[in-house]
């Protein structure tokens, strides 16, 4: 059973309405899709008998910066059962910078999208306890943009008073 | 042969009070171990017999505050951590010193980003600093060494356990305790 053909075909028999664009590069295979479907094709990816992608290894995010869809959220899922890794994309836009939370189907990305949320400022719908990770909660910015420059924003941070 | 050789019966010396409590102050500097990153293997490293910081009368690393006169920073302060580093120094009795080892604490060294504090010298008094990334142990030794003699220069008279809080007011440096 050749997984690269499978799972694309598993998935366009599965959600007929979905448009997914299946790339193969370098011998990794990547699938992106609407923003809108992602629990579903989580959902579904995790639990069926074939696949059984049960490990989410990572949640993160690309900056376009000046492209329409500014953000990518990328999600690096792995199958132990035929040890074959996977890459889910969906993009985002700036002015509806939100995508459903998958930390119901992968308990792991509760953490990994909270650090998304941190870095990136995108919302995840329907998280637990979507807080930042690295950053002072009283933090206003979000460091892995690309508008954020490298050297910070002065006093955006507070020292103690010498 | 020491100098109980040279005392018969009760002996006596003289000397001046600064001196000789600059002279206790300097053999009995006990650090506060603020080990926040690699530098930190390398101050454990001074513990250990080979390098033996227990030669300089340092070897009581002290884990509370309370018991200290020297801060060690040994590690990449960031922005985070700031406010903690600043607690621990400010429940430290006076008189206290500060070594900023390696290159983050002093500069930031190479972490210079958004979240590292260039230089703990921004919210820090700082007595030495100390090159290296990380410093070797003996480096540290050198650096302990010339806090040992500031101290035995100071006078006695120089510390007051006097601060100054945010309105100007001088205060007892217990105020400062109980205010964290």
């Amino acid at each position: 059973m050749d997984l690269k053909t499978h799972i694309p075909q598993k998935l366009k028999e599965n959600f007929p309405d979905v448009n997914f664009e299946v790339s193969d590069y370098k011998d990794e295979l990547t699938i992106k899709f609407d923003k809108r479907h992602i629990v579903n094709v989580c959902k579904f990816i995790k639990s069926d008998s074939d696949l059984l992608f049960t490990f989410c290894s990572d949640i993160t995010a690309v900056d376009w910066s000046t492209r329409k869809n500014r953000f990518t959220v990328v999600y690096n899922i792995y199958s132990m059962k035929n040890d074959f890794r996977l890459r889910l994309k969906a993009d985002v836009d700036e002015s509806d910078c939100m995508i459903d939370s998958v930390s119901s189907v992968w308990q792991a990305a509760n953490w990994q999208e909270r650090e998304t949320y941190d870095m990136y400022g995108i919302k995840f719908n329907n998280h637990p306890d979507l807080r930042r990770m690295y950053m002072p909660e009283e933090f206003e910015h979000h460091p892995l943009r690309k508008d954020f420059p490298l050297m910070g924003i002065p006093g955006s941070l507070p020292l103690p008073k010498k | 042969m020491g100098l109980e050789s040279y005392i018969k019966d009760t002996g006596f010396l003289t000397t001046q009070l600064n001196a000789i409590i600059g002279w206790a102050r300097k053999n009995s500097v006990w650090p506060m171990p603020m080990g926040i990153s690699c530098c930190a293997i390398e101050m454990m490293a001074v513990g250990d017999p080979k390098y033996d910081i227990a030669r300089f009368g340092s070897e009581v690393m002290r884990f509370t505050p309370r018991q200290c006169d020297l801060m060690i920073v040994a590690g990449t302060v960031t922005y985070k951590m700031a406010p903690v580093v600043r607690k621990i120094y400010d429940q430290m009795p006076d008189p206290k010193w500060v070594i900023a080892m390696g290159a983050c604490t002093s500069s930031g060294g190479m972490y210079r980003s958004y979240s590292v504090v260039q230089g703990i010298d921004q919210f820090l008094p700082v007595d030495i600093y100390l090159a290296g990334c990380p410093p070797r142990p003996d480096n540290l030794l050198h650096a302990l060494m010339m806090i040992q003699d500031k101290i035995g220069k100071s006078k006695a008279s120089q510390f007051k356990n006097i601060t100054i809080d945010d309105d100007g007011i001088k205060v007892p440096e217990l105020n400062v305790i109980q205010k964290n």
